[in-house]
C-alpha cells in the first residue's frame, strides 16, 4: 500500500491507461502545461506529449462534443471539464448528445468516454460555482455517474470508467483532492455498481458518498460518543446503483438517513426514500431523514454558507431525531 | 487629445482607487476577512478607468468575475463594495454575491459573473431592451481573451449585429485564460478582427494608455449612440496578479511580467499630467486622499453586520406563496 492524495489517485489512473491503451488521451482547460487547476493531470503531458494531453479553449459545450465525436471514431477519450460549474455549459452535449445517443441510434454505437468534473462548493465560492448537481444526472438514463470519496476508490473506479464502453460522469471534489489514503501498489479496477460499506454499525444506515461521506463518518463518530453505531454505506456509484447492498443495511439498522451535498429538493436522497419505503415501509423504526443543501443558491457569507451547506453535526441532529 | 484636464484627474483618482483598493482586498484576504475566488484587476487599471469615463450615468455596464474596477468607475461606494467581499449585510449585495457577483442597479452596473461568457447574451439582451423602449442609452460589456471562445460570445456577436443593438463589447485581452496563452487558446488571436465575421466595427487600442482608452471608447460609445449598431474594441494589457488569490502565476516569465510593469498606466498618466502642469502635491493628495477611502470601507466592512439567519432564505423569488 501506499499513501496518496486523492488528486494523485486521479493521475495515476489516467496515466496507466494512457500506457495502457493508445487510444485513450485527455483534454480540458488548463490540463496540459500546468497540469490542471487542482494539479490532477500533472506530469501527463511531459510523459505522454502533447498530441494526447491537450490544453483547450474555453468552450465546455465543445469539449464534450469532440469527446463524443472522437468516441465514435473509437478513439476513449477523457475530457476534464475545470469544475461541473461549467459542465452546466456542456448540458446539451452531456444530456441531448451523449446520454441518448446509443438508445437513439439502435444501439449500432458505443460511446467510451469519460467527462471528468470537481462537483460542490464550499470555501465561499458562491452560487455560480458550487453546484453539487449528481441528481441531475442521475436522472438522465444513458450516462454512467460515478462519484468517488477516497483515493482507493478514485483510481480504481476511474480506470473502470476510462475501460468502458458507455459515457462516463465522473464526478470528483474539490475539497478532496488534497485529502489521502492507502492505494495499493499493484493494479486493481473497482466494478462498477458495488457500494462500499465504508463504516459497519447496527442502529442506523447513513447513505453519502464524496464530501459528505467524510462528513457522515464524522457524524458517526460522534454518534458512537452517544451510544449510537451508524453504518455508512458510499454507493461510490449513483448510475449503476447498488441498490441491494443499501436496503439490505436499511433492512438491519431499521432508520436511514441520506446526506448529500446537493439540494434536497428532488436530490437523490428523495429518490433513495422513495424507493427505500416501498420495499421496507414495514419494517421501518421511523421516517427516512434527508440532510442535504438549504434550497436557495449558495451564498456568499461564510456564516450563511455555513447555514445552507450539510455538515456532520446536522447528520447528527437528524438522526438524533429518530434514535433517542 | 480633447480629454479635458478635469477628466484626466478624474480618471487619475479612480486608477489610483482602483489599485489602492485591490490592495486592500489582497491585505484582507490574506488575513481571511474575504473569501471564495477574488480576482483581482491591479495592471489594468486603464481599461476600465478610461472606457467607463466614456459612459452617460445610465447607461449599462456588465462584466466578469474580475469587476471590482468596472463597480468602482461605475460609482458605486467603494464602502458598500469591501462590505460585500466580507460577506455583511452592508454589502451591495447583501453578502451573498462576494467579489465575483458585485450589482449596483442604481449605477446600472448590470452584475458581475462567473461563467466565462455567461453574461454575453444577457449585455445583448440589455441592448435589445434598450432598442424596444427606443431609449437613448448604451451597453458596454467587458469580456475577456479567454470568453471570446465560448459559443455564448459568437451567438452574442450575431445578435448585436443583426439586430443592431447598441452594445460595445470591450474585450480585455491580458493575454490570458487563467494558465492559458491567447495563442494556445484561439485559433486567431487578432481579437478585434473576430468582429469582421459579424461584419461589425472592430478596433484595438493600448489598455495600459487610460487616454488612449478613452479616446477610443468616446468615439465608439458615439457611434454606437447614434444606432449605427454594435462595435467590438480589444483592449491589449496585463495582469500583474495571478489569475486568482490562489494562483502564483508561474506559467509566465519574469520578463514579460517586468515589460509590462514597464508600461504602467499610472505613472505614465502622472507624467502626461506634470507635463500638463499639474503639481506633484495634487497627485499626491489624491493618493493620500484614496487611502483614506479603502482604509475607510475596510473600517466600515468589518463594522457591519453578519448577515442573520433569516436572510439565507430572503430574495429568491419577487412574490412568494408560503408553503
Ligand atoms: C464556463 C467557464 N469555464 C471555465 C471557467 C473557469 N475560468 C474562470 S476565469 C477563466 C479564464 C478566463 O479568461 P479570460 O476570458 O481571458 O478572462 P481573464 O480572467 O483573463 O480576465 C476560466 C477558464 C469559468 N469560470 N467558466
Ligand atoms: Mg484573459
Amino acid at each position: 500500500m501506499a499513501e496518496m492524495r486523492y488528486y494523485q489517485a486521479v493521475t495515476q489512473a489516467i496515466q496507466e491507461e494512457m500506457a495502457r491503451d493508445e487510444d485513450v488521451f485527455i483534454f480540458g482547460e488548463d490540463v496540459g502545461l500546468v497540469g490542471g487547476t487542482f494539479r490532477a493531470t500533472e506530469g501527463l503531458m511531459a510523459e505522454f506529449g502533447a498530441r494526447r494531453v491537450r490544453d483547450t479553449p474555453i468552450a465546455e459545450a465543445a469539449i464534450v462534443g469532440l469527446a463524443i465525436g472522437s468516441a465514435l471514431t473509437g478513439m476513449r477519450p477523457i475530457a476534464e471539464l475545470m469544475t461541473m460549474n461549467f459542465g452546466i455549459v456542456a448540458m446539451d452535449q452531456i444530456i441531448n448528445h451523449a446520454s441518448k445517443m446509443r438508445y437513439m441510434f439502435g444501439g449500432q454505437i458505443n460511446l467510451p468516454l469519460v467527462i471528468r468534473a470537481p462537483g460542490g462548493g464550499w470555501t465561499q465560492k458562491a452560487a455560480q460555482h458550487s453546484h453539487a448537481i449528481e441528481s441531475w444526472f442521475m436522472n438522465t438514463p444513458g450516462i454512467r455517474v460515478v462519484i468517488p470519496s477516497t483515493p482507493y476508490d478514485v483510481k480504481g473506479l476511474l480506470k473502470t470508467a476510462i475501460r468502458s464502453d458507455d459515457p462516463v460522469l465522473f464526478i470528483e471534489h474539490e475539497i478532496l483532492y488534497n485529502t489521502k489514503g492507502e492505494v495499493p501498489e499493484e493494479e486493481y479496477l473497482l466494478p462498477f455498481g458495488v457500494a462500499d460499506i465504508k463504516r459497519p454499525g447496527r442502529d442506523v444506515t447513513i447513505i453519502a458518498w464524496s464530501k459528505m461521506l467524510h462528513e457522515a463518518l464524522k457524524a458517526a463518530d460522534i454518534l458512537a460518543a452517544e451510544g449510537i453505531e451508524a453504518e455508512v454505506v458510499d454507493p461510490r456509484t449513483l448510475d449503476p446503483l447498488d441498490y441491494n447492498t443499501i436496503v439490505s443495511s436499511v433492512a438491519r439498522t431499521r432508520r436511514c438517513v441520506v446526506a448529500e451535498e446537493g439540494w434536497r429538493n428532488v436530490g437523490v436522497g428523495a429518490e433513495l426514500a422513495a424507493r427505500l419505503q416501498e420495499d421496507l415501509f414495514y419494517d421501518l423504526d421511523a421516517p427516512i431523514l434527508r440532510v442535504a443543501s438549504a434550497d436557495v443558491p449558495t451564498p456568499y457569507a461564510a456564516n450563511l454558507e455555513k447555514q445552507a451547506l450539510p455538515n456532520a453535526q446536522k447528520i447528527v441532529d437528524q438522526i438524533l431525531k429518530i434514535t433517542l | 487629445m480633447a480629454i479635458p484636464l478635469a477628466d484626466q484627474l478624474k480618471m487619475y483618482k479612480n486608477m489610483l482607487l482602483i489599485r489602492r483598493f485591490e490592495e486592500g482586498v489582497a491585505e484582507a484576504y490574506a488575513d481571511g476577512l474575504i473569501g471564495g475566488f477574488t480576482h483581482l484587476y491591479i495592471g489594468q487599471e486603464a481599461v476600465a478607468g478610461g472606457a467607463i469615463a466614456s459612459l452617460n450615468h445610465d447607461d449599462y455596464a456588465i462584466g466578469t468575475y474580475r469587476v471590482h474596477a468596472h463597480a468602482l468607475c461605475r460609482g458605486t461606494s467603494p464602502r458598500r463594495l469591501m462590505a460585500e467581499l466580507y460577506g455583511r449585510t452592508d454589502g451591495i449585495c447583501k453578502g451573498k454575491g462576494g467579489s465575483m457577483h458585485f450589482f449596483d442597479n442604481e449605477h446600472y452596473f448590470m452584475g458581475g459573473y462567473g461563467i466565462v461568457g455567461g453574461h454575453l447574451p444577457i449585455a445583448a439582451g440589455l441592448g435589445l431592451g434598450i432598442h424596444m423602449r427606443s431609449e437613448d442609452r448604451v451597453v458596454m460589456a467587458f469580456l475577456g481573451d479567454g470568453a471570446s471562445n465560448q459559443g455564448v460570445f459568437h451567438e452574442s456577436m450575431n445578435f448585436a449585429k443583426l439586430w443592431d443593438l447598441p452594445i460595445i463589447f470591450v474585450v480585455e485581452n491580458n493575454f490570458y485564460g487563467i494558465a492559458t496563452d491567447v495563442r494556445v487558446s484561439s485559433a486567431f488571436n487578432e481579437i478585434h478582427r473576430k468582429a469582421q465575421g459579424y461584419g461589425m466595427p472592430g478596433h484595438v487600442v493600448n489598455g495600459m494608455d487610460v487616454i488612449a482608452v478613452r479616446e477610443a471608447c468616446d468615439e465608439v460609445v458615439s457611434y454606437v449612440r447614434q444606432g449605427s449598431g454594435p462595435v467590438l474594441l480589444e483592449a491589449r494589457c496585463y495582469r500583474y496578479q495571478g489569475h486568482s488569490m490562489t494562483d502564483p502565476a508561474r506559467y509566465r516569465s519574469q520578463a514579460e511580467a517586468d515589460l509590462w510593469r514597464k508600461r504602467d498606466p499610472i505613472p505614465r498618466l502622472a507624467k502626461q499630467l506634470l507635463a500638463q502642469d499639474v503639481e506633484q502635491e495634487r497627485l499626491d493628495g489624491f493618493q493620500t486622499e484614496v487611502n483614506e477611502i479603502v482604509a475607510d470601507s475596510m473600517q466600515f466592512a468589518e463594522a457591519s453586520p453578519r448577515p442573520g439567519p433569516e436572510a439565507l432564505y430572503e430574495d429568491l423569488y419577487a412574490e412568494n406563496y408560503g408553503g
